[in-house]
């Protein structure tokens, strides 16, 4: 890579937010042939690439995102057909085996209740996933449709939006769990998606935001907005696709994070409950009796941490290939 | 100076109330805490209509509010339902999450700027990379998966610490909660400082540093440090709020009696003048930690100036 051109001390924000410039392929590109450096990759036809083909070009080279990656489809796989890797069912227990350690075709042992910790810990997946996945989108459709427009058309909707984005992280967001979802009794995955989804929209319009004030400034929307596109056109041809990048990368990292939260919150008692079957419950259960039986705690934890590092990892391997500046 | 003080103080307002608000209309609007005072009994009407005119829990949703805040303006937070006057319980629960968050904020300082420094001066080697890895992993591990664990280790398994808390909670026995407490933040720390540090290694004033012959230590601490140091103070400043409110969690591991352990207890019993007035306070404390840090930027960064 060449080196990346330095970046405006002045700008305290460069550092914290990935949005940093929302025309990525625009300058990255300029950058490139400005100082003479190799495209990445080394091809030499000089041929211009768009940012996408670039970046998947890195990413398939990128040992951390191949690793991450084939770990997420494994865990996808499981979350859909759990029955591809555990013959038994996560709710049938059998008392007089709890708390029994590791034994043939139980490789995990048994929980408190006797139930298969092994069984149990694959099915898990499942709420993790729908949770992660469901809360990502809604945040990133919510987020990106709010953000985009207060950061394309400005004045008193944008003034509005930030506020209104303020007062939700004003809310530190496991106290805003305790109470919003102390009130409802059902124990399905749909209310924790909706509370994170409510929660979660600010940050991702914050990027959105940012991203579309850039790319709007650049030249290539003011010559259209002069031959005459309309708004329509403007944001869905020419500053959608150069303001979505800073978008993904939030968003897969925050993927990892909220399958984190969902699990703390269903910890504290207020997220999913059971029969659902979700690797936070089994944690909070098995917290009592750490001291005698730990493998009842070290497994669904071991699963839960191996499922956000993934997550963000491949949202880490994701910005450094759509923003090589922050490498 | 003054007039972007003023200004920001403004647009805390509706900030402030629209958090509380919602807050406020969650737990009063949508729990039943007058029936939550009678357990498992169905209250007799009666008396039920007289605690709710007494609470003013009879007013339209929006009168609540305006009474109640009026009275926590002055000072009158209400008591809770078991008698206790919720500022007597918030003099015993603030200052020992205070001291909570105290520790995990010296751990990030200390740790998390040594490591970034460790990392961003030997850029793509052993360190920087195995920094990096450590920095996903801690990140990735719920605190409440990192709590237990730690607390098994070092509490039961090698008996260094106590594995809980006593009431009173003197500093020694909060390390390990607060170590705790502050590694998701210490990790985020490390990497801000990396960032930091890399950007701000190819800018003109250090290459000019080098050139003129300072040793390189003066280089580091007067020159890089110094300037890389802006972005990660403002992120611990932010982090405060954030960190006495995610105390939930690790005060409810380790068995401490601070500001996360009344919550739980009073959004358990639906104690609806515990967990507003405690809420109140917390969103008050997050919107002063954002101010200060925008006011410090100043003072830090001289290029910036506030009309």
């Amino acid at each position: 890579m060449p080196e990346p051109p330095p970046t405006d001390p002045s700008d305290p924000n460069a550092t914290i937010t990935p949005g940093g410039g929302g025309a990525m392929s625009l300058a990255t590109s300029d950058a490139e042939t400005l100082e003479g450096g190799p495209i990445p990759g080394g091809t030499e036809s000089g041929k211009a690439r768009s940012l996408w083909s670039d970046a998947w070009h890195d990413l398939r080279r990128n040992p951390v995102f191949v690793v991450s990656a084939l770990v997420i489809v494994f865990l996808v796989l499981i979350a859909v057909w759990p029955g591809l890797v555990a013959s038994g069912n996560p709710l049938s227990c059998d008392l007089s085996k709890a708390q029994e350690g590791s034994q043939p075709g139980h490789p995990f042992g048994y929980d408190a209740q006797g139930c298969d910790v092994y069984t149990r810990t694959v099915y898990g997946a499942r709420a993790s996933i729908t949770v992660g996945v469901c809360a990502t989108a809604g945040a990133a459709l919510l987020g990106s449709a709010l953000g985009g427009l207060a950061g394309f058309f400005g004045g008193w909707w944008d003034a509005l939006l930030s506020r209104l984005a303020d007062i939700f992280f004003g809310i530190p967001i496991i106290l805003g769990g305790l109470v919003f979802l102390s009130v409802v009794t059902s124990g399905s995955v749909w209310p924790v998606v909706g509370f994170i989804v409510l929660l979660g929209w600010p940050q991702i319009s914050r990027i959105a935001r940012g991203a579309v004030v850039g790319a709007k400034q650049h030249d290539y929307v003011q010559a259209a907005r002069a031959l005459g596109a309309g708004n329509r056109r403007l944001l869905l041809r020419h500053i959608a696709p150069n303001a979505v990048a800073p978008v993904i990368v939030v968003a897969t990292i925050a993927l990892g994070t909220y399958i984190a939260l969902e699990a703390t919150l269903s910890f504290v008692g207020v997220g999913l409950k059971p029969p659902t079957v979700s690797w936070g419950i089994d944690i909070s259960n098995a917290s009592n009796q750490i001291r005698n039986a730990p493998h009842m705690l070290l497994w669904p934890a071991g699963a839960l941490s191996v499922t956000v590092l993934a997550f963000i990892m491949l949202g880490d391997a994701v910005r450094d290939a759509l923003d090589p500046k922050l490498r | 100076m003054g007039r972007y003080v003023i200004r920001r103080l403004l647009q805390m307002i509706p900030v402030f109330v629209g958090s509380t608000f919602l807050i406020f209309f969650m737990v009063y609007a949508l729990g039943d805490p007058v029936a939550a005072l009678f357990g498992d009994k169905a209250p007799d009407p009666a008396t039920a209509a007289r605690i709710r005119a007494e609470l003013y829990l009879d007013q339209p949703l929006w009168k609540q509010y305006l009474h109640y805040m009026g009275q926590i303006l002055t000072g009158e937070f209400g008591t809770a339902f078991n008698g206790q006057e919720v500022i007597e319980l918030m003099a015993d629960a603030f200052p020992v999450t205070l001291r909570l968050t105290l520790v995990a904020i010296v751990f990030e300082i200390v740790i998390g700027i040594t490591l970034g420094l460790l990392s961003g001066l030997r850029r793509g080697r052993t360190v920087d990379t195995s920094v990096l890895l450590l920095t996903l992993v801690v990140v990735s591990i719920p605190t409440f998966v990192s709590g237990y664990v730690l607390q098994y280790l070092f509490g039961v398994k090698w008996d260094v610490v106590s594995p809980s808390v006593s009431p009173a909670a003197p500093l020694d026995e909060l390390l390990l909660p607060g170590m705790v407490l502050a590694l998701t933040s210490l990790a985020y720390v490390t990497r801000l400082t990396r960032t930091s540090l890399a950007e701000n290694a190819r800018a003109d004033y250090l290459r000019t540093a080098v050139a003129k012959g300072l040793p390189r230590h003066r280089v580091v601490s007067r020159h890089l440090l110094r300037n890389s140091l802006i972005p990660v103070v403002t992120f611990i400043g932010t982090d405060i709020g954030a960190l006495m409110g995610g105390a939930i969690v690790t005060e409810r591991i380790f068995n401490i009696h601070g500001v996360g352990y009344q919550l739980y207890q009073g959004i358990l019993r639906q104690n609806s003048p515990t967990v507003v007035g405690f809420v109140t306070i917390l969103v008050i404390v997050f919107l002063v930690a954002n101010l200060l840090v925008d006011l410090l930027y100043a003072v830090l960064d001289p290029r910036i100036r506030y009309a």
